[in-house]
């Protein structure tokens, strides 16, 4: 089969991978031996880091999940696979529905039940999540956070690695809610695609900004795929959380068709 | 792997929705989802889509001998089974409380309303049945499960067709469906399933709940009717009082809707049938694109050719010609006879073969180089020249000279080389390059 035989990394960005093929990644060996011995220590300046649906392999790097190669330069900028050969990411950027923690990644979870001091809040993943009551802004031993169970939480993992049960908190570093924490009783929850919350929390995405023309609503993203909608009405909730579930499968023209079409009417 | 729980505010969001008569999927309170109904390449297995929900149906049928208390009926047999593959709240092997009952309800609806002619089905009186197994396999839970199971149990057995057998005296014949035409099965009504959900204690009332509403329904009432309106089962679940009235329109709506999908059911039947007539594609084959190849990749390697020409003569300048030695004759067969294993014909013949190749090089120089290039790899074309000049010092096989008739022919050719075709190739290849060598 044409699709095993290796290809240099580089020139397959943008292109579909498939798991089980093997990219290859620029040779340098003498360029490491260099810096190894200049400065043996201290932290390597060209690291390549192996982003999601990607694994190290004895012969470079082994795709395990199918979707479009990316690759981003070492300096943050967009690299595009520019033969700066050192350095930078690569993943895999796939369309999935299972969602697995990442440490860091902001979540929307259900409380499912309340165990003493922490909640188990259910985030799509294979395990259960925990969460203290006292990783919330302002909760103290007396001062308990009003959760009940099938509440809404949005939090974000400090835990998350496969040996260990996930754990959240609804606080950022400096003890903040930042935006973190029980989201009201109203509003609706949707669920979409992986790839499609990562394409909303992208940078200027365009979709929340055609979609804000329409009405005023609140938006809850979070990266295990759920969504928190809340408009004026329930019918413009539904609108909204309809186009939202759809974008998934429109192009650019057709959702801006459709939010006409809808702003006319 | 546990059911993703419903929140509180997604159940709040729902009740609200529903009493304001809006549903998530923009559908009024009595409209189904679109169906959609495709069949298999076999008879018998259909696939039908009730909104996002996907069941698959496949009947099979056996010869098996009779229950002895109903000695001259088929048996029917239906399962209806829940894969974690539909939604990962289904558990592997395990026979949930939802799946008993819908497997009961189907039963029900199919079996006791005995919408098949079961008497048919006998082969011989109180020894051969037919057995009619309906397999529906759950692959997609997008709610509403009873409703698309029964519509794609019924549709599988009115796509279904048994092998024919023929009965004389004591022999029962059974024919392939090359032999004969598969037999349809005898059905006299085909009963559909429709479901209602009730919210706030019957207050409101959906047809097709999705998953979601299925959810936060407080009963869920279960009508199967046939296309005369002839209701075949009835079943309310979730334990919630009904009024005399609301079950009355229930049934109404049911008929509508049952008349509706049994146009639609017979529709696809039809379609199915004609486009199997006419040889088209039909089935999930559809759904496949015509032999076409996705993915093609040819990889180039570059090869040197430019000196092959130059090599070959050198090396057969460097050859040494073969030994004059000459072995004692062998006598093949009466008639004929062969010295050595290869020695130079030194026999009248070989003047025209050379004639004959004399013509040919011109043209098919350049399809050896032609053949080196397909090999596409340089290891190839140099193997062939090793070929060539192991072949040389071998001395020509092909000048061996033969006079022997058909049979001989074949027993020498088993009994001593296995280069035969090979050597035959190069060594006409090579003659015409010593050729191309004299000319120069």
């Amino acid at each position: 089969m044409a699709a095993s035989a290796p290809r240099l990394a580089e020139k397959r960005v943008g292109q579909v991978v498939m798991p089980g093929d093997v990219l290859l990644l620029p040779a340098q060996p003498d360029a490491d031996g260099e810096r190894l011995r200049l400065a043996p220590v201290g932290p390597q300046k060209g690291r390549l880091v192996c982003g999601p649906g990607l694994r190290r392999g004895p012969e470079g790097l082994l795709v395990t999940k199918c979707g479009l190669l990316r690759y981003r330069g070492p300096a943050g900028q967009a690299g595009g696979g520019t033969g700066s050969g050192s350095g930078g990411t690569y993943w895999v950027d796939s369309q999935q529905k299972r969602y697995v923690p990442v440490k860091g990644d902001h979540v929307i979870g259900i409380v499912t039940a309340k165990a003493g001091d922490i909640f188990k809040l259910d985030v799509g993943g294979s395990e259960q999540a925990s969460l203290s009551y006292l990783a919330f802004e302002g909760a103290t031993k007396r001062n308990r956070p009003n959760v009940q169970v099938g509440d809404l939480i949005y939090g974000q993992f400090i835990v998350a690695n496969k040996d260990m049960e996930p754990e959240m908190v609804c606080i950022d570093s400096s003890g903040r809610a930042n935006g973190m924490g029980i989201i009201g009783q109203d509003g609706f929850l949707i669920k979409v695609s992986l790839g499609l919350i990562r394409k909303l929390l992208a940078p200027g995405c365009e979709i929340i900004q055609d979609l804000g023309q329409l009405y005023p609503f609140e938006l809850v993203l979070g990266m295990n795929g759920r969504i928190w909608v809340k408009a004026k009405t329930i019918q413009q909730t539904l609108i909204v959380a309809n186009i939202l579930e759809a974008c998934e499968h429109m192009t650019a023209e057709q959702r801006k068709q459709a939010v006409a079409k809808l702003s006319e009417s | 792997m546990k059911e993703t729980p419903l929140s509180n505010c997604e159940k709040r969001f729902l009740l609200r929705a529903i009493e304001e008569r809006k549903r998530l999927d923009g559908r009024q309170c009595y409209d189904y989802r679109n169906i959609r109904i495709s069949f298999g390449t076999d008879y018998g297995c259909c696939i039908v889509e009730l909104g996002k929900t996907r069941v698959l149906g496949q009947v099979s049928c056996e010869l098996v001998s009779p229950k002895p208390n109903r000695a001259t009926e088929g048996i029917l047999f239906f399962n209806l089974e829940l894969s974690p593959m539909a939604s990962p709240a289904f558990e592997p092997g395990r026979q949930s409380e939802l799946l008993v009952k819908l497997n009961r309800l189907l039963e029900r609806c199919l079996r006791n309303s005995k919408c098949i002619d079961t008497e048919s089905l006998c082969v011989v009186a109180g020894e051969k049945v037919w057995q009619i197994r309906v397999d529906l396999h759950l692959l997609n839970h997008g709610g509403n499960i009873i409703d698309a199971a029964s519509i794609a149990a019924i549709v599988a057995l009115c796509h279904f067709r048994r092998p024919d057998v023929s009965v004389q005296g004591e022999e029962v014949t059974l024919y392939t469906p090359e032999e004969r035409d598969p037999v349809p099965l005898s059905i006299h009504h085909m009963p559909i399933c429709v479901s209602f959900a009730f919210f706030q204690q019957g207050t409101y009332l959906l047809v097709d709940p999705s998953e979601q509403e299925e959810r936060v329904m407080d009963g869920l009432l279960v009508i199967a009717m046939n296309k005369h309106r002839e209701i075949c089962t009835i079943q309310s679940s979730g334990g919630i009082m009904l009024l005399k009235d609301q079950v009355l329109v229930c049934s109404k709506i049911t008929g509508v809707k049952v008349a509706e999908i049994t146009e639609l059911i017979q529709k696809a039947l039809a379609n199915d049938q004609k486009v199997r007539k006419e040889g088209g594609k039909f089935g999930f084959a559809e759904s496949i694109p015509n032999q076409r190849i996705t993915a093609f990749k040819i990889e180039q390697s570059p090869i040197d050719t430019d000196d092959v020409q130059e090599q070959a003569e050198e090396i057969i300048a460097k050859a040494t010609p073969p030994s004059e030695a000459l072995a004692n004759p062998v006598l093949w067969a009466p008639g004929t006879a062969q010295i050595g294993e290869g020695v130079e014909n030194s026999w009248g013949d070989f003047e025209e073969s050379e004639k004959e190749e004399e013509e040919i090089p011109e043209e098919k120089s350049p399809t050896t180089e032609d053949q080196t290039m397909e090999m596409g790899d340089t290891s190839v074309g140099t193997k062939n020249k090793k070929d060539e000049t192991i072949v040389l010092s071998d001395s020509e096989e092909e000048d061996v000279i033969i006079l022997e008739p058909e049979g001989a022919q074949k027993n020498r050719a088993e009994t001593s080389y296995k280069q035969d075709i090979t050597s035959k190739k190069t060594g006409s290849k090579k003659k015409r390059k010593s050729y191309s060598h004299k000319k120069h």
